[in-house]
């Protein structure tokens, strides 16, 4: 059943089901973490890397090569400098020890 | 599958693992660092594997790119200021929107110069899912980039800040959308042909004749959108970029794309909600783009026209009075202390405060600045520890109670109208009530309307002082007058 099943109907559950576990996971979050958050997921997008790079690296000429590496940079720039700043930011958070 | 290709797979599931329990840790203060670190694991994990099983076959532009990026992103996150993490939020945004319609388009461009090739034949038949993927990756990616292109400029100054609106803007938003769905279609039945037909430069000019007009729809879904409305779009954009890599992963059939994309989406829209919570808007005016629509009308006319003459205008030694004799103070910050980057000379003052015996509370709207959090972060970096920070449902309650309320560059957060005049376009917009406290301190350039033009009665009322200028100059002279009390 599953191996006739064309893969953008897979893809869609796949699709929806992660959505849901997005949904579940996040829910609750603080303000003092909007930011972070943001910025933390804003790097996981970056995932197109994956992509870019096969496509940087297939080597079908000159046209490809321009389009893989622009958009390694790209991501690259997206993923590197968002953990980055991300873990920047998280580090200056701090619980306040001797509360009264 | 041989093997290589099986591990790669699992290299992957093990990298979507990682950023879903990444993510749960960053919601929480107290994994959130932890957290970050393990979806960045995730994401090597993800780049090796590729490197590894992804069938590489020429290293120079991936190692070049790398490189680059790496510098690039590396820098900027070290060298940006915590006053302007929105713009630097939304410029990378970009870049991933950018990435995944890049991805896209690579295999669209694939397909049409005869490179798909199964059992040593050129493919000319496109299957509808990849060409409908493609067509929506393209549209989305592209969005996403120019969007937050504009956003950037926007927080950045470099592009007006001010809504752009003009008559007929959503009819042309709408008739362009209705246009490039129309192409998208076209170039859906259209290239099986011109494959077939050997000649596929015009269907590719089609093609980035998508890229263009989306851009261009892009830019005229962000331009309309006021600063004080910021927020909700950098939400937006974010979700988008995570849509978008997940359509980068209808494109490639790859897994790990499309759930990392829908978490990021998922998040995004989350943060999105929150946001429009804050301002009393609905989700569907967000995702339409007719909002900045409500707060463009202009002030609400009220009688005679208010001067300098109505407000209670005060020194900066009367205000170091108050606040030095006062058991209760409340500190409302704005987008003009990131302006006047006044956050370490706040925490200054508000120690000194506190070392007289004076109870201190920082109480942030989530609206307040220009993205979700924003005052959150600007406070962690003067070290102020976040659980002294409140939310306004926190300290509301109490505020009659309160001596003195310190309003640092915030006005429509703490607009009366908001709760009190349903004529008003803030109506139904949840404040902080700094009318309700004994006193209030607001501090202003000058008597200009906030974001959303409107007048602000807070500045009139009785028990209103203002103190105007720079927020930095004027909360160091309060210092210098309350050390010398």
């Amino acid at each position: 059943m599953i191996a006739t099943m064309p893969d953008i109907l897979v893809n869609v559950i796949i699709f929806v089901l992660a959505m849901f576990i997005g949904f579940e996971v996040i829910t609750k979050v603080p303000p003092t973490l909007h930011t972070p958050l943001m910025s933390g997921s804003n790097a996981i997008s970056g995932i197109s890397i994956v992509g870019a790079l096969v496509i940087a690296g297939m080597g079908e000429g000159v046209l490809f090569d321009v389009i893989g590496m622009v958009a390694v940079v790209a991501a690259t720039i997206n993923v590197v400098g968002g953990f980055m700043v991300t873990d920047r930011m998280l580090q200056m958070f701090r619980r306040d020890t001797d509360t009264n | 599958m041989d093997t290589r290709l099986i591990m790669m797979q699992l290299a992957y599931l093990l990298s979507a693992v990682l950023f879903i329990l990444g993510l749960k840790r960053l919601s929480h203060p107290d994994t959130a660092r932890g957290g970050n670190q393990l979806a960045a694991i995730g994401m090597l994990v993800a780049i090796v594997a590729t490197l590894v099983g992804g069938g590489i076959v020429t290293w120079q532009w991936i190692i070049g790119g790398l490189l680059i990026g790496g510098l690039v992103g590396g820098l900027m996150a070290r060298l940006v200021k915590m006053t302007a993490m929105p713009q630097m939020v939304g410029l990378f945004n970009g870049f991933g929107g950018l990435a995944s319609g890049l991805v896209a388009a690579a295999e669209y461009l694939r397909y049409t110069h005869g490179k798909v090739v199964e059992s040593g034949v050129a493919v000319s038949e496109v299957p509808l899912d990849s060409s409908l993927s493609i067509m929506i990756g393209t549209l989305i990616g592209a969005v996403t980039f120019s969007g937050s292109l504009v956003a950037f400029g926007k927080l950045q100054g470099i592009v007006t800040e001010k809504a752009v609106k003009f008559p007929g803007q959503q009819v042309l938003n709408a008739g362009l959308f209705l246009g490039i769905l129309a192409l998208m279609g076209w170039l859906i039945i259209s290239t099986p042909g011109a494959i077939a037909g050997a000649d596929p430069s015009s269907i590719n000019l089609w093609y980035w004749g998508l890229w263009i007009a989306a851009m261009i729809l892009g830019i005229l879904l962000v331009i309309p959108i006021g600063g004080a409305d910021m927020p909700v779009v950098v939400s937006l954009l974010n979700s988008y970029s995570g849509l978008a890599a997940s359509a980068a992963g209808f494109v490639l059939n790859n897994n790990v794309l499309i759930i990392s994309g829908a978490l990021v989406g998922a998040s995004g829209l989350i943060l999105t909600r929150i946001m429009c919570k804050a301002m009393n808007r609905s989700l569907a005016n967000v995702i339409f783009g007719s909002f900045g629509e409500v707060a463009g009308k202009g002030p609400v006319a009220k009688g005679e026209k208010r001067t300098m003459a109505d407000v209670n205008d005060v020194q900066a030694d009367d205000v170091a009075m108050l606040l030095a004799y006062a058991k209760q103070v409340v500190i409302v910050p704005g987008y003009g202390l990131a302006v006047a980057q006044a956050q370490h000379k706040l925490r200054e003052l508000c120690d000194n405060l506190e070392s007289r015996g004076v109870n201190v509370k920082y109480v942030v709207h989530p609206v307040a600045g220009r993205m979700p959090g924003h005052m959150n972060v600007l406070l962690a970096e003067a070290n102020v520890p976040y659980n002294q920070l409140y939310e306004p449902e926190d300290v509301n309650p109490d505020m009659a109670n309160v001596d003195a309320c310190l309003v640092v560059g915030a006005n429509d957060v703490v607009n009366p109208a908001a709760r009190d005049d349903p004529n008003s376009d803030l109506y139904g917009m949840p404040i902080i009530e700094v009318d309700r406290a004994k006193h209030c301190v607001v501090m202003k350039r000058s008597l200009n309307p906030g974001f959303a033009g409107l007048d602000n009665e807070l500045f009139y009322l009785r028990n209103t002082m203002m103190l105007f200028g720079d927020a930095g100059d004027s909360i160091g002279r309060i210092l210098e007058e309350v050390k010398q009390l």
